[in-house]
C-alpha cells in the first residue's frame, strides 16, 4: 500500500488559495492549512470596529475556507518575528511599506519548518504566475522557494504546469496532468475553476490582505517611527494605526480621536495607556494623545477634542482629561476652528 | 477542569490563537471559558472548534462582553 502523502497549505481566506488546496485534496493527498497572522491583515480587524461595518458578515474567512475544504487549519502568531521582514526587506518594499517578496519568503520558510516538524512531504500555495507585480513574477518565484529552503517541495498548483516540476510532480505523489497553468492577473480562470468545482461562495479580491499594501496606512506607520527617531513598533501601535483619525499638530503628539461609537468603545480598551480626553459638557469622541505632550500641547488637544464633538460651535467646552496614573482634571476651551486645522496636521 | 481565559481588547483572529494555543495545553474533556470584547469571535471560535473537534458548550453576550465556553474534543 503506498504511503499517505501530507501537504501543509497556506491558507489567506482568498478563492487562490482554496483552489488549490481543493486541487490537491481531490488527487487524496492529507492537506492541513496553516494561517499566518502578522499583526498587518486586513482580515478580521476591519470587520470589527467600526459602525458602518456592523452589517458585514463577521467571519475569519480563513477560517471558512477551511471548513469549506474540511481541513484543518492552524493560525499562527508571527507578529514579532515578522518585524524583521517589515524593518529590514532584503528584496526591498513595493509601492508602499509592502515587503512582498520577503514576507513569502518568509511565509513559506515557516511553512517549510512546519512541515518538517510534523514529517509532512511538501507545501501548496495559491501563487499564480504574474499575478501580483514582485512577489508572484516568473522572476521572483524561484527566489522564494530557494530562500525560503522549500526548492522542490513546493508546489503551486494553479500554475504548476508552467512551471519546473516539483517533487510531488516527479514521485507521482500528485499528477501533473490535473494541475493548472494560469497566469496573469486575470481572475476569470480561478473562477470559472471555482464554479466548475462549485464553489459559489468565497471572499472576493478586495485590494491585497495587508494594511502595508495600503498608502494611507504606511504614512502613517512611517509617520510613527519618524515621531519615535526609530524604526520599531508593537501590536498595539499597529492596531492603533487601523482605528480613529490621526492628527499630528506638533512633532512630539499626536491625537487619535474616534470616529464613531465603534471606535470609542475600542479606543476605551487602550485609553489607561495614554493622556486620554473627552468633552464632558457635550458628546464627543475619545481621544487618545500619543507621544509627550506639555500642558501647552494638552490645552491643543483639548481645543482639537472640542473641534470633533458636538459642542464645536459652542462658545465653550468642558473637556475632562485623564493622565496616565488616573488622576482627572477639567478644561474649559474654545473649540477649535475646523477651518484653522491645517491640512498637514492629518496623518 | 475549567479554566478562564482572558481575550478581551484583541481583535479577531488574537482570540482564536490564545484560544488555539490554550487548548494545547488541556486535556480531552477540560473545559475553557473565553471572555472576548471582538463579537467576531462568536463566529471564529465556534468555526475553529467545528473544524478541530472541539465542542462548543455555550455562548452568551454581556454588558458588551461575549463568553464562550468549549469543551476540549478527544484528540485536543
Amino acid at each position: 500500500m503506498s504511503q499517505q502523502r501530507k501537504a501543509v497549505s497556506l491558507i489567506s481566506g482568498g478563492l487562490d488559495s482554496l483552489l488549490a488546496t481543493r486541487l490537491i485534496l481531490d488527487q487524496g493527498i492529507h492537506v492541513e492549512g496553516i494561517n499566518f497572522f502578522t499583526g498587518f491583515c486586513v482580515e478580521g480587524h476591519t470587520h470589527a470596529i467600526r459602525n458602518k461595518d456592523k452589517n458585514k458578515p463577521k467571519r475569519n474567512n480563513a477560517l471558512w475556507v477551511a471548513e469549506q475544504l474540511g481541513i484543518k487549519l492552524h493560525i499562527i502568531d508571527i507578529i514579532e518575528e515578522y518585524k524583521d521582514i517589515v524593518l529590514n526587506p532584503k528584496h526591498g518594499y513595493g509601492a508602499n511599506l509592502n515587503p512582498c517578496l520577503d514576507c513569502k519568503g518568509f511565509m513559506v520558510r515557516k511553512a517549510r519548518e512546519w512541515m518538517e516538524a510534523r514529517s509532512f512531504d511538501f507545501i501548496i500555495t495559491g501563487e499564480v504566475v504574474g499575478q501580483r507585480p514582485k512577489s508572484q513574477r516568473r522572476d521572483t518565484m524561484p527566489v522564494i522557494a530557494k530562500e525560503s529552503g522549500a526548492n522542490d517541495r513546493l508546489l503551486r498548483p494553479l500554475c504548476a504546469k508552467s512551471l519546473p516540476e516539483t517533487l510531488p510532480e516527479k514521485e507521482g505523489w500528485v499528477d501533473r496532468g490535473k494541475l493548472k497553468d494560469f497566469s496573469g492577473r486575470n481572475r476569470k480562470p480561478q473562477m470559472a475553476l471555482a464554479a466548475e468545482l462549485g464553489l459559489t461562495d468565497y471572499a472576493q479580491p478586495a485590494g491585497g490582505c495587508c494594511f502595508l499594501t495600503d498608502e494611507s496606512y504606511s504614512h502613517k506607520l512611517a509617520d510613527l517611527w519618524a515621531a519615535r527617531g526609530q524604526r520599531d513598533y508593537d501590536l498595539d501601535d499597529i492596531m492603533l494605526l487601523k482605528v480613529g483619525r490621526h492628527i499630528r499638530p506638533r512633532p512630539n503628539f499626536k491625537l487619535i480621536v474616534g470616529r464613531d461609537n465603534g471606535e470609542n468603545n475600542f479606543l476605551k480598551g487602550y485609553r489607561n495607556r495614554f493622556i486620554h480626553m473627552h468633552a464632558s459638557s457635550h458628546t464627543g469622541p475619545l481621544v487618545l494623545l500619543d507621544g509627550t505632550p506639555d500642558s501647552d500641547d494638552i490645552q491643543l488637544a483639548a481645543e482639537l477634542t472640542a473641534r470633533f464633538g458636538k459642542g464645536k460651535e459652542a462658545e465653550q467646552v468642558t473637556v475632562t482629561i485623564h493622565d496616565k496614573s488616573g488622576n482627572e482634571k477639567q478644561l474649559s476651551v474654545n473649540p477649535f476652528k475646523a477651518e484653522l486645522i491645517p491640512g498637514n496636521w492629518y496623518v | 477542569m475549567r479554566q478562564q481565559l482572558d481575550a478581551r481588547n484583541m481583535l479577531c483572529p488574537m482570540p482564536v490563537i490564545r484560544t488555539q494555543n490554550t487548548v494545547e495545553t488541556l486535556l480531552p474533556g477540560d473545559e475553557l471559558e473565553i471572555y472576548c470584547t471582538d463579537h467576531g469571535a462568536l463566529n471564529d471560535i465556534p468555526a475553529w472548534c467545528r473544524i478541530n473537534g472541539h465542542e462548543v458548550l455555550d455562548k452568551s453576550e454581556h454588558n458588551g462582553e461575549v463568553i464562550i465556553t468549549i469543551r476540549v474534543g478527544a484528540n485536543g
